[in-house]
């Protein structure tokens, strides 16, 4: 209570300011991290599968980089860390209040994030025009499981990043409220990081 | 606490306070995002499904119970389902199939998570509105064709899907095996969608409660139901995209050639026991703990004294949920496991019962020397008491894996699996809508037809399924098409004819519910704001209460079980009236 009375009561990026004390940060924060949690236990029913099938039958998959072409993909994964940074950087101008900033950063990121979707077409296209589909085998099973609901995830991603970049040309973020930047910014970072995770085990190992 | 007297002006997000309505009646009542009509959306959804998954009992029962005789009004199915009224044995399959997949997915799980779930959490905490009402909303219109997509597998080409509920693989995968594709992918594209919507639903529930809670509510001050739904939320969050990932990979399976459960190149069925049931453990205490919470709810207020060990009552229900996780693989004693995986998954099983144990007891010693109103949902959750330990002591049996070995995919499990979804779970439903139903529709449900409909569901119930244990015990297999085709069955046909008999009569007393329900909304007696004298938040609220649910968000000053209380006359003390200390007690009707 006392920890209430005390809050700025315009200040949404604060928890709300008539409840008792929860998780410390506002709703929508606490939602996406909390929606985070079930995205992981999705990708770890994928991951889980992939490790468990390849483990029991090493034979279907190839060594790496006979198949899947590792340097384009090590570009395209580059490039999504990439637009983790850009991701950071609108966030840190949204705070600053730096609108026009704020604004080229979160373009940046929707323009690489779909380059990444792109690449990832690009590749599918020529791996299924080699004859490497999903009914090859377990390896592309999993490859084409995995990458795709991962591309998937980035192409949501990309989606509503460009609604948001949508809201800020319409200047409704400001430096005291800019919670569909930071929130879309943590699925952005989440989504890199699962790259990360499928980056290494589908390509690298 | 001058700062909860000032109006809302909290984000865009929130409900505003309540004021005369101007909403149109398609935002009010169809496309709303105010939780109490999305709860009562998916009440009436999720009693329709609930309706039609006893129908098909009803089928499966005639057929067991009287085997290739023609089924009265069977002429009305069409020659692929039953020519003549005789039920065909795909046909059979897909019944069994559907039976298990409509009362689990889309009439138990929705009826405690989806309708309890919205109804009671705002009200229970304090809050004008869930977190997120637009996704709330969405999360029950993802529902709705998810639901319809299901019912339209029976129409298409080779009937519904006939695996299972379980749909093992490869089974489920291959057309050849059980005859049936478009249907199976029906079934996986439907789960998939459901399972957004369950996911939109639990988040918003877990956000809503951690941060929405009105001042003074501290978690130990949370009624049981709330802790419940708040445990089971984050069961629904972390278990159902594990369902969705297999269910994709089942669905990939069939449609686009994978092979991940495919044993001829490499797949690996098991991997779907596992995944299936690494959600479908999580899954069972899904569909129990908000029945044991609001169970908890209506028992206190029914003996009209605290309930028994809060305290011990939270802790057993995060120790329910956290040792759900771990014992998936009792479901898979013959799957070929392991005998000292199976040992280690027997010992985490039997913990269970410790919690489940430390409940029922609670319960117990919370009526004991209580002044007990038998009113129609008090009766239910006794009722729940009862049946939930037949069936938790039956689940003894089967985690004890010599036992099991014996009992395994027998009647027994049938019985058991009944005791506890319908024994528990759908008595404390029974309870749970007797007992809000008059703060959703502002009318008392009749309590005569309430009595009449309890006491024949109750007795027709336990004709049902327990005899179902004996006849598992004789080897009656569980999803046997025509049992009298075995000579040592025929002996045990005598007790399928006393369950199909039984059946009958329990499914038409349901039809009391369903007409005392509907006759009640237009005219049963107005309920006033709190007809059972609960401590609750939400009857401080006008049955029904109005939209955004409070002008000004209401302060706590203790837990929801004050009752008999010495500090005051009445023998109820709601959880938003201020004592002032050493004073005389005050009026009910006290401004806090």
């Amino acid at each position: 209570m006392a920890h209430a009375a005390t809050l700025a009561h315009d200040d949404v990026m604060q928890p709300p300011p008539d409840a008792e004390v929860g998780a410390g940060v506002y709703n929508e924060k606490l939602g996406m991290w909390v929606f985070l949690l079930s995205e992981i236990m999705f990708f770890t029913a994928l991951i889980g599968s992939y490790l468990i099938l390849r483990v029991a039958h090493p034979s279907s998959w190839k060594p790496p980089g006979v198949v899947l072409n590792v340097p384009i993909t090590a570009t395209n994964t580059f490039l999504l860390i990439c637009s983790s940074v850009t991701m950071v950087k609108a966030f840190a101008s949204a705070q600053a209040g730096a609108q026009k900033a704020m604004r080229w950063w979160l373009v940046a990121t929707v323009v690489i994030g779909a380059g990444f979707v792109g690449v990832q077409i690009y590749e599918y296209w020529h791996l299924l025009e080699k004859g490497f589909t999903p009914s090859e085998g377990l390896y592309g099973s999993t490859f084409y499981t995995m990458t795709g609901f991962h591309g998937f995830h980035v192409t949501v991603g990309v989606l509503c990043m460009m609604f948001v970049t949508w809201k800020a040309f319409r200047g409704k973020y400001s430096a005291t409220d800019h919670r569909g930047i930071e929130v879309i910014g943590l699925y952005w970072h989440f989504v890199d990081l699962v790259w990360i995770i499928l980056f290494t085990i589908v390509y690298l190992i | 606490m001058a700062s909860t007297a000032l109006p809302l002006t909290h984000g865009d997000t929130h409900a505003h306070p309540a004021h005369a309505d101007d909403r149109t009646f398609l935002r009010k009542y169809v496309f709303s995002t105010d939780h109490k009509i999305i709860g009562i959306q998916f009440l009436i959804m999720s009693l329709v499904f609930l309706l039609l998954g006893g129908v098909l009992a009803m089928v499966m029962r005639w057929q067991l119970g009287f085997p290739g005789r023609a089924m009265p009004g069977g002429g009305v199915l069409p020659e692929t389902m039953a020519p003549g009224g005789i039920v065909l044995p795909e046909f059979y399959n897909s019944l069994v199939t559907m039976h298990g997949t409509f009362m689990v997915f889309f009439a138990i799980m929705p009826l405690l998570v989806g309708v309890f779930g919205n109804y009671l959490i705002p009200l229970k905490i304090g809050a004008h509105d869930m977190a997120f009402p637009r996704i709330n909303m969405a999360s029950f219109w993802i529902a709705v064709p998810a639901g319809i997509l299901m019912l339209a597998g029976f129409f298409v080409e080779g009937g519904h899907a006939a695996a299972g509920w379980t749909s093992y693989a490869p089974l489920s995968e291959n057309s050849e095996y059980s005859g049936v594709s478009t249907g199976q992918i029906i079934w996986c594209v439907s789960l998939i969608v459901l399972g957004l919507s369950s996911i939109l639903g639990s988040f918003n529930y877990i956000t809503t409660i951690v941060n929405m809670r009105a001042p003074g509510m501290g978690w130990f001050r949370l009624p049981l139901s709330i802790w419940s739904l708040f445990v089971t939320a984050i069961l629904v969050l972390l278990a159902m995209p594990v369902l969705s990932g297999a269910i994709i990979m089942l669905l990939f399976d069939q449609t686009l050639g994978t092979h991940f459960f495919n044993p001829a190149l490499g797949g690996q069925p098991l991997l779907w026991q596992h995944l299936f049931w690494f959600f479908g453990h999580p899954e069972v205490y899904i569909l129990i703990l908000p029945a044991m919470g609001m169970a908890s709810d209506i028992i206190a207020n029914g003996s009209r004294k605290p309930i028994f060990g809060y305290t011990s009552m939270v802790y057993a229900i995060l120790g329910i949920a956290v040792l759900g996780w771990g014992v998936w693989g009792h479901h898979m004693f013959m799957s070929g496991m392991n005998p000292t995986l199976g040992g280690s998954f027997m010992i985490s099983t039997l913990l269970i019962s410790v919690p489940s144990a430390i409940k029922v007891f609670n319960w117990l010693g919370t009526m004991w020397e209580g002044n007990i109103r038998f009113h129609v949902p008090m009766l239910h959750a006794v009722a729940f008491v009862a049946m939930f330990v037949i069936g938790g002591l039956s689940g003894v049996f089967m985690a004890s894996t010599p036992v099991d070995i014996y009992i395994h995919d027998t009647y027994f499990i049938v019985a058991h699996l009944h005791y506890v979804l319908f024994g528990g779970s759908l008595f404390a439903i029974f309870a749970a809508i007797t007992y809000w139903y008059p703060k959703m529709f502002g009318r008392l449900m009749s309590p005569r037809w309430g009595y009449v409909h309890f006491f024949l569901t109750f007795v027709f119930y336990n004709l049902v399924f327990f005899p179902m244990h004996r006849l598992g015990l004789g080897g009656h297999m569980r999803r046997i098409y025509d049992p009298t085709q075995y000579e040592f069955l025929r002996p045990l046909q005598p007790i399928n004819v006393l369950i199909s008999i039984s059946a009958f009569l329990l499914f038409a007393s349901q039809l009391i519910f369903a007409v005392n329900f509907i006759a009640s909304w237009f005219t049963g007696k107005k309920a006033g704001p709190n007809p059972w004298e609960d401590n609750g938040l939400e009857w401080t609220l006008p049955s029904p209460p109005p939209h955004g649910n409070w002008d000004v968000i209401p302060t706590v000053y203790r837990g929801p079980y004050e009752y008999s209380s010495p500090l005051v006359e009445e023998d109820f003390l709601p959880q938003t009236r201020k004592l002032d200390a050493g004073a005389t007690p005050a009026s009910p009707h006290a401004a806090h």
